[in-house]
């Protein structure tokens, strides 16, 4: 959940600090949090500030300076997989949050206290759990600076619609039954999970994953098989042309290329 | 039939795919009939101190609470039946536990939870919840939510500054309006509803019905009834396979068989004769 530093030399990785304090100091002397030590770096030479989920940078007066992604800096912003660059050392910035300063943030799920409650004013109704972690210090600038951010949050976008769409990949699979009253029906498999059987007696469901299709035995005293192997416990992949036996019932899973 | 045996409960957390550790806590007590299922949030490690401290409160003094009375009997101050007492009291209480653990411990500050817990007895299920923490119940095939979240999305669709469609498309989901640990006092919404053999109830956390379709969720309970272990799994698996942006947690509770308390108008009327 912390962001962390990657230090590295010559590509060789040598240590990670997780960026979990609001002051983390890069220098030689054996005093800072992240000791790198080589002539090239100052005693003290940077200071990374870490506030909520984002961090900056900040040269402190260091003799050699300090790059990111190759451009001297003296203060930065850090997104995630900046490489800082002192001396020889490098530092590669990892934050798990997928993004700082976008739709991170609301990922999480936050508090918003009513106004029954002890919020001072109205202005600061946006009052997430972790900038109550910092009221007692005087941080009227990062209040104002996360209202904006809210405000810049709410274009709105699904979550939802870009994982659907994921899940399509040009082909539509379908299960087609080769025996029994209903041969020769076809069943385009299109949502993320179909039924195979009656709930209480015999079921089988196949499930649409990123990966592809699944068919799993839920419950029944008949195992399904796929081409003329009984299937265990476990979830079972599917292949193009694959014969399932269900109950007596035979059918072909299959994908159909293109989309009429 | 004892409510041990008339229930079958599966509960399961995951971490997601995105987050590195988890801060929902779940727990079951299948001897007692009580679910518990908690969404932390705060820095750090402070989500999981208070989600945990949520789930450990409710087991151990609800388990307590019951060995000293039945659950049908009445409070004689306030009417309430004892379940709904024991699940009322004992947030409020884990709600004092993590507001002056925040209040004394700067590394705590500003943590909360979210909790949704239901207890069966007596053919019924008490829900109570505080937060975006969801029940849901599916009889026959159709699942419907129960539980109405504490969130700023649901209060804006409410007024009518959204409709639902805006409200599924929003980004500010996990705004919540209530929390557990985060004043010092939190009023929890509680609901008592009837329960009928078959029926299935999922507790679960926004990790889940963020990430995944209700109408999904209804499809995959109905299919793998007959398998509770494996529809837990299913569900969790879904919200990855869509993401898993957040801690998942999932709790099914199946009703086997009719679990009233014997002797129960014996109990009333010497009740009636106390008072």
């Amino acid at each position: 959940m912390a962001a962390k530093l990657i230090l590295s030399w010559n590509g060789t990785v040598i240590k990670e600090y997780l960026l979990n304090k609001e002051r983390m100091t890069i220098g030689r002397k054996s005093y800072n949090d992240i000791v790198i030590d080589n002539l090239a770096v100052s005693g003290e030479h940077a200071v990374v500030v870490t506030i909520m989920h984002d961090s900056f940078l900040e040269d402190t007066d260091s003799t050699n300076g300090l790059e990111v992604n190759g451009v001297p800096t003296k203060k930065h912003f850090l997104q995630n997989n900046d490489v800082i660059g002192i001396g020889k050392h490098k530092l590669k910035y990892i934050n798990d949050h997928i993004t700082q300063t976008t739709s991170a943030d609301f990922e999480k799920t936050m508090v918003l206290r009513g106004s029954a409650s002890s919020s001072p004013s109205s202005e600061g109704r946006v009052d997430t759990v972790k900038s109550t972690t910092m009221q007692n210090k005087p941080m009227t600038e990062e209040k104002a600076e996360k209202t904006g951010k809210f405000d810049a949050l709410s274009a709105a976008t699904s979550v939802k619609s870009a994982a659907v769409a994921q899940g399509g990949a040009g082909k539509t699979a379908v299960l087609q039954i080769l025996t029994g009253s209903t041969a020769g029906r076809e069943l385009e498999l299109v949502k993320s999970l179909t039924t195979l059987g009656k709930p209480g007696f015999q079921v089988a469901v196949l499930t649409r994953r990123p990966q592809g299709f699944y068919i799993t035995h839920v419950e029944g005293g008949q195992f399904p098989s796929v081409n003329g192997r009984a299937l265990s416990n476990q979830a079972h992949q599917l292949n193009d042309h694959d014969v399932i036996e269900l109950a007596g019932v035979k059918m072909e899973f299959y994908f159909r290329d293109g989309r009429g | 039939m004892k409510v041990e045996n008339a229930l079958e409960i599966v509960c399961q957390t995951h971490p997601g795919m995105v987050r590195s550790h988890n801060e929902d806590s779940v727990a079951c007590e299948a001897a007692i009939g009580l679910v518990v299922l908690a969404d932390g949030m705060g820095g750090y490690n402070a989500g999981e101190v208070a989600s945990g401290i949520t789930v450990s409160v409710l087991t151990t003094e609800v388990s307590q609470g019951l060995l000293q009375g039945s659950p049908t009997l009445h409070d004689q101050e306030s009417g309430d039946e004892n379940g709904v007492l024991l699940l009322r009291d004992n947030i409020q209480r884990a709600n004092a536990s993590i507001y002056h653990a925040a209040q004394s411990q700067s590394q705590y500050a500003g943590m909360g939870t979210t909790v949704v817990t239901g207890l069966f007895y007596d053919d019924r299920v008490v829900v109570a919840h505080v937060g975006d923490s969801r029940m849901y119940r599916l009889r026959g095939e159709t699942m419907k939510l129960i539980t109405q979240d504490h969130s700023l999305l649901r209060e804006q669709v409410e007024c009518g500054m959204l409709s639902a469609e805006e409200a599924r498309l929003s980004k500010n989901k996990n705004l919540v309006t209530r929390a557990v640990g985060i004043d010092a006092k939190v009023e929890p919404e509680i609901g008592i509803y009837d329960v009928q053999i078959g029926d299935i109830y999922l507790f679960c956390s926004d990790g889940l019905n963020d990430m995944v379709e209700d109408e999904d969720i209804e499809s995959t309970m109905y299919a793998m009834q007959g398998n509770l272990p494996l529809a837990v799994e299913q569900l969790i698996q879904m919200a990855n396979d869509n993401g898993g942006r957040d801690n998942v947690s999932v709790i099914l509770v199946k009703v086997k068989g009719g679990f009233a308390v014997p002797g129960q108008w014996l109990a009333k009327m010497l009740n009636w004769f106390k008072k």
